[in-house]
Parts: C-alpha cells; structure tokens; sequence
C-alpha cells in the first residue's frame, strides 16, 4: 500500500504548483485507492488526462455504462471492506450513478463518487451536459459537495473518504467544476480526515443499557438474534460468534447479514422475512426477547408490524441512533458499532443452551425441508430449479464462493440456499432491489476479492438490464462466472401476479437473446444447458474454466419461491404453497 | 407530555445548529417532502454563534413522528444538533408588513387607535402608501390583516416564525463539546435516554 509519508515529499519535491485534477489522484493515491471503476467524457477530460501520468499506480476499469461502474463499485466495496471508487462524467454520465447511489445508500455501502461538472461560471445556465447533481444526489448519498476551487480539493476528498466508510457507511458525490480540474495552486500535504464537529460517526456506549440487555437475555426462556448487515460493516464476526455462543441463543439473519457466521454453524437458524425460512418467521412471534444487531427491520423481514413480535421485550444494537423505535419499539436500545457493545454484552450474559428452544427451529425446518426444498434442491423429474442449480453450486464450491445474485426469484432463491462459509461472500441489493445489479457487482467484486471465486447469479430480467457490462470483463479481463437462471418469465412478478391478481400474466414474459452467442460477441466462452444429467458437469465445466464463462441454465418457467410471507401479512401466516 | 399529547397533531418547533452549507437546506427540505409533509414555516439565519446557522421550522405532527423526523435531520453530516417542543415550551413571533394607500388610511380610519389595538407601527409613511408592522402570534397578524382588508389593502406579508426555547442555555458550551474530538454525554439529549427508565426497568 502507498503511504502518505512516501508520496508527499516526492509531491513536494518535485512540484508544489499543480492542478486540481492532480490533487484528485494525489488524495485517492493517499487514501490507499488503487481501484477506480469510471467512464470519461466531456467535464471530467482533465481527471483523466492527470490519472495518464498514474496509470501505473491504478487499475481503472472501463466500463460499459455509468450504472455499470457504480454497481461495480459497491460490488468491490462489499467484497473488500475498502471504499468504492467510481469516476463519471457531468450530467448523463452523473444522472446514471443515481440508481447506485440509490443502492449504496439504502445498503450502506461505502463509496466515494467523483463527477465533472461544467465550468463554475457555466453553473445555472443549462450549458451543455450541465445537471444539477448536487441536489438530484442529496436524498441518495450520505454527504455530497460541489468543488468550484481547486484548493479544495484535498480537504474535501480527506472528507469524503472519512464520511464514506465511518460510522454507518455511505455514498459520497464530489461534484469537480472543470476549471477546478484544470486551476493550479499550491498544493500542501495531504492531511486525512479523522473528525467532523457536526458529524459523529458512533453514538456514545451507555453501559447501563448493555447492562440492562443483559439481564433481560438472562431472564429469557425463549430469546432469539436477528442480525443484519452491520455485524459485517463493522467487521463485527468474531464479536458476534462469541455472543451467540456463550448465551446459546439461535440466530436469523436478514438477506444483507448472510454470511457473518458460515451457513451451516449449528445456531444459525436460516433467513428471515419474506422469503425466509418457516422457523425464523413463525418464532418471531412466539419469543421472549428479540435482540437485533445491524439491522434495520426493514418491511420485507417485519411484514405487518402491528402483529410483529408484539409479545416479546425487544433490544436493539445499532450504530444509527435514527434506527432506534423507526419501525419496531426497542424496550433496550444499546447505541454503538456492535464490534464494541458485543463483547461488553458478552460479558454479561450468561452460559447457556437453549436446547429445546433450538430444537423447535429445528422441527420448523424440517417441515421446510419436506414441504418445500426436498422438491426445490433435489427433484428428480421436471425440468431444473433454480435451487436445484444453488445447491449443485454449493455442492462444486464448498460453499467458498462468492454469490452475487441478482434481483427477484434467483435472488430469494441464491439468498435461501447458497452455502456461505465466510462473511461478505453473499452481494446483493438488499434495500433498493435494482435489477441488473448481479453482473457489474461482480465485476467489482472479483476485483475486490481476486483470489476468491465469483459468481454472478441472475434471471433473464436482470442480466438484460446491465449485459453490456460483458464488454468490461471482455477489456478487463475479469473472471467473473455467470450464471443465468433462464424460466422466460420476470419470475417474481409473475408469481405475484399469480398469487394475487389472478394469474392475469400482464407483461411478465420475457424474451432473452442467444445469451452464448452474446457471450461469444464479447469473447467470453458459455454454454446452455437444460438438462438435468448435463447441469452439474457444466457447472463443473464453468468452474474449472480459467477466466470468465456463461452458463445459461433453462428452468422451470412457472415456479415460485416458498415459503412467502404475503405482503401485509404477519410473518406468523407465513406459507409454505 | 402526557400520553395523549403523544398521539395528538399539533404544532412542533424544530430548533436546528447546523454548518453553513450550500446544499443544506434541501438536504434538510427533502426530509419533509419525501414523506409527503408539508412544512407550515422555515426560517434560517445565523445563530449567535459565528458561522453556525439556526433554522426554525414547524410542522403539524405527532410527536411520535416529529421525534423520527428529528433524529433523521441530525442524522445530517452537517447538523450539529437538532430540537424540538411544543409551543408552550417556546416563545415565538411572527413579523407582519401591511401596506395601505395614506388617504383611505387616514381618511377613513382611527390611525392611531388601529395601531394602538393591534401592536403595530407605521413603518413608513408616504403621500401615496403607508407600511405598518406588526409583531405577534398568528391571530395578531392575522386581526390587523383584518381590518386593513377593508381599507384597500395594497400588500400584505408575513415572516416565518422564529422561536427562542423557554429552557436552554444556547449552544455555546454544546459546539465547544462537538469540536472535541471525542464528543462526551453531553452531545448526546434524547427522549429515549430521559424516558427509557419509565419504558423499561428490571
């Protein structure tokens, strides 16, 4: 990793008077970047001229379309731990990042967004390419700035980088007028940001409350864990192993959480909400004390909240004190990053087992497993599922890969059943649900996690939306495996318009191209297989290819993800048909 | 604040410190307007701290939401704190700025005796116009906006309403606090943090 020490004084030696655009790759030089997913164009020319003088010190990818880029962003950020950095150019290019911007806020995912603007003295005038992207940007992004002085340039992306990945992480735009980019000025050392007067990252431990959870947890007769994503934002899993284990509590995770502990550790009790698992769902309603860590109670996990968990004393772990009573009333709230109110929490609760209380997760999860995933993840006749194609891919895997599923069926269906054995190893869009997120993502992705496999799991739908991101494994030569669960349908659509309009089937089929020969298009090997004798070989095939591969696997055109919680339902009338 | 004052629409006055930022304000606008909820007045000026700015704002809330409401406004990178009460717990004012043509005022009126009744003064006077003030409540500007409706009212304007808290001590020793590196307890003043022992006891 460069460091400050190394680069400054060559900075300085060398030139003191440099331009805007200079300090912009001299700040992300300084703040460790050496990944930047971007797309040049008319406002943000004089970034990329300045990023020619270091391109030895970064892997830029080109990618196919701003959405591409920033997806490929949060994909590398989720992988990583280390912040996303995306380059665009000033209006279409800064409008595209929206839908990711959108994405990475509502999943806190850490990213920090340069866009070109037009000329300061051009701001207002509808100049060419000119879009207000401050304020289109502000409900989607943690913090955003627009810089119009090159002299600022190194305070605000200290700035940015601290606000992206402290705290509860976030999106950050830093919108650069052009003649910024272009005005020199005397640069002085890079100063990184470590505090904000107005800004604070953790809200202060009361320890009185973590006393109080405490005793309530050793009251519990029947206490249950929910955990979501901030366990793994706040590199959290050791803490919360620990916790799980000393007080022998089962624990569910939200979609965003999977992954934290592996799939198969014997307190792991499967996912929560809409799609989640039948025991999860139902003992919500039947516990005692519900302690949720990282996680929000978003309404896809709640469904109907005035019949959630009514019966049960609830304690809240979270870092964004606005989380607190939001959806769900706390009766505890322990405020802090859960890497440190853990293990004061673990202190004091208790050594237990809660034996018979697991074991009726278990009971619940063997009826899901006769009524539901026998027939989803081994069928013998038919044509394949979408779990059948999970399950023969954690099978070929170990459960070492990372899944990054897209939106919709395959992605309840790669949530449910993907074995996970190491944590931010299950990307996908959580709060947003954007379709087409699966491919660019893992594109970053695998430049986040080189070492690891990845695998990019999506329906016809969504790989239509960002398949032009071919393109950049094409030129990058990214080896990313892709995985089409091909049913012809928008398959959740379709379900619910099953489900709940009465099979009227308004728009939800779906025709796809020759999706190998597209992959050949772009150079990249692929296959189709709709057999079942054929399906676990050319997995196998897709696996053992040395750089990218598309596997487009027909399936079953008419199946649906159970169990469901309806929406408006409570998660207790869950259904298993 | 009894349950039912919990549950009850009323008047709340968000007291916001905030950095001075281009872009704050819609930041801090979008909050409201994303849930479809209009704001009743804002006001934003400096505070009596150089450099930190102070909005006023009242919405018609419950208290529940209003207490959502602010902890996504501080939420904020650039809010430093945010408040809220009732307007018992607040003194407030609006401004008000009637114009009226000279001759039909001093024809027809009682000048003296309006302005008297009202609170108000002549701002300006003029052949042709007259601008009086008025400083009060809402009915108060209100009453005189009433009666100068039948005086040939030429324009007619009205401020937003600012508020001091009955019981605070400013923000002075609080922004000391915040721009330590380390904020103390003492950043820290919610409802949940006063209240929660009546919620929750062992």
């Amino acid at each position: 990793m460069l460091t400050q020490e190394k680069l400054v004084p060559e900075l300085l030696a060398d030139k003191k008077t440099i331009t805007g655009s200079e300090a912009l790759i001299i700040s992300l030089l300084n703040e460790g970047v050496d990944t930047i997913f971007g797309y040049p164009g008319g406002a943000i020319m004089p970034v990329y001229d300045a990023l020619y003088d270091y391109m030895d010190r970064f892997n830029h990818v080109l990618v196919r379309h701003e959405q591409g880029g920033i997806h490929a962003g949060q994909g590398y950020a989720r992988a990583s731990g280390k912040v996303g950095v995306v380059f665009a150019t000033s209006g279409p290019g800064a409008t595209n990042l929206i839908t990711g911007l959108a994405d990475a806020q509502i999943d806190s995912t850490p990213l920090v967004c340069i866009t070109g603007q037009v000329y300061a003295q051009l701001l207002g005038t509808d100049a060419f390419q000119e879009a207000d992207v401050v304020s289109i940007s502000a409900p989607v992004t943690k913090w955003n700035y627009q810089i119009t002085d090159a002299c600022e340039i190194p305070g605000v992306l200290a700035k940015a980088f601290y606000l992206a990945k402290s705290g509860r992480p976030g999106p950050v735009l830093i919108d650069i007028t052009k003649n910024a980019q272009l005005q020199p000025f005397d640069c002085v050392a890079y100063k990184p940001c470590s505090h904000v007067r107005s800004y604070r990252p953790k809200p202060i431990i009361r320890k009185e409350y973590v006393a109080q959870a405490a005793e309530l947890i050793n009251q519990a007769k029947k206490p249950f864990v929910l955990w979501g994503q901030g366990v793994i934002l706040g590199s959290a899993e050791q803490e919360f192993k620990a916790f799980i284990e000393k007080s022998g509590i089962p624990a569910a995770w939200t979609i965003l959480g999977a992954g934290a502990i592996p799939s198969d550790h014997p307190q792991n009790v499967g996912m929560l909400g809409m799609h989640g698992n039948y025991g999860p769902n139902v003992l919500t309603n039947e516990c005692d004390v519900l302690i949720a860590i990282g996680m929000r109670f978003d309404d896809r996990v709640t469904g109907r909240l005035d019949k959630y968990a009514k019966q049960a004393k609830v304690i809240h772990l979270d870092i964004d004190p606005s989380e607190i009573d939001k959806n769900v009333k706390t009766t505890v709230p322990v405020w802090g990053d859960c890497k440190e109110t853990l293990p004061l929490l673990t202190a004091l609760v208790e050594e237990k087992s809660h034996t018979e209380w697991l074991q009726k997760f278990n009971t619940y999860h063997q009826k899901e497993v006769e009524e539901v995933m026998q027939d989803e993840l081994h069928p013998t006749s038919g044509e394949i599922t979408m779990g059948e194609v999970m399950q023969q891919l954690n099978e070929l895997t170990n459960g070492d890969a990372i899944i990054v599923s897209d939106v919709g069926q395959n992605q309840m269906v790669a949530c449910r059943y993907a074995k996970l054995n190491h944590t931010r190893s299950n990307i996908t869009s959580g709060g947003l649900g954007t379709m087409g997120f699966a491919l660019p993502a893992a594109i970053g992705a695998k430049l986040g996690a080189p070492d690891r496999t990845v695998i990019a799991f999506a329906g016809d739908g969504g790989i239509q939306m960002t398949i032009q991101e071919l393109g950049t494994i094409m030129q990058s030569d990214i080896d990313v495996k892709i995985v089409i669960v091909n049913n012809q349908f928008l398959g959740m659509v379709r379900q619910w318009q099953q489900l709940f309009h009465e099979k009227r089937y308004s728009f939800v089929d779906i025709t796809s191209p020759d999706y190998v020969k597209v992959a050949d298009g772009y150079g990249i090997p692929g296959k189709k297989v709709s057999e079942r004798e054929n399906l676990r070989n050319s997995l196998q095939e897709m696996l053992q290819h040395k750089g990218a591969y598309l596997l487009e696997v027909m399936v079953t055109k008419e199946n649906n993800v159970f169990p469901m919680v309806p929406q408006g339902c409570s998660v207790s009338e869950i259904r298993l048909k | 604040m009894s349950n039912q004052d919990h549950m009850e629409k009323q008047e709340f006055n968000f007291t916001v410190y905030t950095e001075n930022h281009v872009g704050l304000l819609n930041r801090i606008a979008t909050i409201f307007s994303r849930r479809k909820m209009n704001v009743e007045s804002l006001n934003t000026s400096p505070s009596e701290i150089e450099g930190i700015h102070r909005f006023n704002i009242v919405i018609i809330e419950t208290e529940e939401v209003v207490h959502k409401l602010a902890k996504q406004i501080e939420k904020q990178v650039e809010v430093l704190k945010v408040y809220y009460h009732t307007n018992k717990d607040v003194i407030w004012q609006e401004m008000a700025l009637y114009k009226v043509p000279t001759d039909i005022i001093a024809e027809k009126a009682l000048v003296e005796r309006l302005l008297r009744e009202n609170g108000a003064r002549a701002v300006v006077i003029r052949k042709d116009y007259t601008v009086f003030e008025t400083t009060g409540h809402r009915e108060e500007t209100d009453n005189l906006l009433k009666v100068l409706q039948s005086f040939e009212l030429i324009e007619f304007v009205r401020s937003a309403r600012i508020a001091i808290i009955k019981d605070s001590e400013g923000f002075n020793r609080k922004l000391r606090e915040f721009e330590k590196a380390e904020p103390g307890n003492e950043t820290i003043e919610s409802r949940d943090l006063n209240t929660r022992n009546n919620v929750f006891s062992m």
